[in-house]
């Protein structure tokens, strides 16, 4: 039993020090779900915007991290895709952010609620 | 180039990575969470150089740190925060955004650890001379439809962040 219990610790020390693509996902998950935080609990605009280029970055991650494991650039080019895709989304976001605050001079997004019954 | 101390980098980079994506959502000041969000994306570069893709990293440093995060700190100058940092930072609904993230962690643990038999265990030996070359082919060759699609996408960006942004359209 002393046996078993040795080959599981060292086992999973093996585990922790050899880095699989398993080890990319999950840190990109904890991205996303810093991310999805960030989204879901804050009232600054610029701080959700933020929070979702976060979760961009997460899904980049996990596209590269595929692209290594099976070969070939696939993953590559469609996170650079998602990169460009980030910047123009930024860039109308923060536009947006502009014209809204030119009218209510406040960045909190419990104040926009005239549409609310 | 043999790789070396793989597992002292990657557990280094991901914890400068989730620090600062804790900070970035944290912090009062939008500033502050600004300069986090570079930090964390400088060391997502690097983990792209870890998993063979410097070009992915280069473009990482130059599109996302340079030039839309140098947005986003344009933006916070222009909006006035002084006032909004002295209100309060979480939202009302920051209970139920707190249990819905909490479901989506779980669902990503069930996940995670059911699935890990679908991952081959060794990954393929990537040459790493080639890689700006094997990306062009790539980009002009089979995804020549996207890549003209994405530069359309940058022109309606620009003509709306441009109309958004008049004083009077």
């Amino acid at each position: 039993m002393l046996a078993a219990h040795n080959s599981g610790l060292v086992a999973d020390m093996e585990t922790m020090l050899h880095i699989t693509t398993l080890h990319y996902l999950v840190l990109g998950a904890a991205l996303f779900l810093l991310g999805v935080i960030g989204v879901l609990t804050r009232r600054n605009v610029v701080i959700v915007l933020m929070s979702i280029e976060l979760i961009l970055n997460a899904v980049n991650l996990n596209l590269v991290a595929f692209s290594r494991l099976w070969g070939g650039v696939h993953g590559q080019v469609f996170a650079i895709f998602v990169i460009t895709d980030a910047a123009a989304e930024a860039a109308v976001g923060l536009g947006i952010l502009i014209a809204f605050f030119r009218n209510k001079e406040t960045v909190n997004i419990d104040e926009v609620n005239l549409l609310k019954w | 180039m043999a790789p070396v101390a793989t597992p002292f980098f990657f557990y280094l980079l991901s914890a400068i990575m989730l620090i600062g994506g804790i900070a970035v959502i944290t912090r009062k000041n939008p500033v502050h969470s600004a300069l986090a969000l570079i930090v964390t994306l400088l060391a997502q570069a690097s983990i792209y150089l870890m998993l063979y893709a410097p070009f992915v990293a280069g473009v990482q440093i130059i599109l996302y740190a340079g030039g839309i995060m140098v947005l986003f700190l344009f933006v916070i100058m222009l909006v006035s925060i002084e006032r909004s940092m002295k209100e309060r930072q979480f939202n009302s609904q920051w209970v139920v955004g707190m249990i819905a993230a909490t479901a989506l962690g779980g669902l990503f643990i069930a996940v995670y650890t059911k699935g890990t038999s679908i991952f081959p265990d060794h990954a393929l030996s990537v040459v790493e001379d080639n890689n700006t070359q094997e990306v062009a082919k790539m980009l002009y060759g089979q995804y020549m439809f996207a890549f003209e699609i994405a530069s359309l996408l940058l022109l309606v960006a620009i003509i709306g962040a441009v109309v958004m942004a008049k004083k009077r359209i």
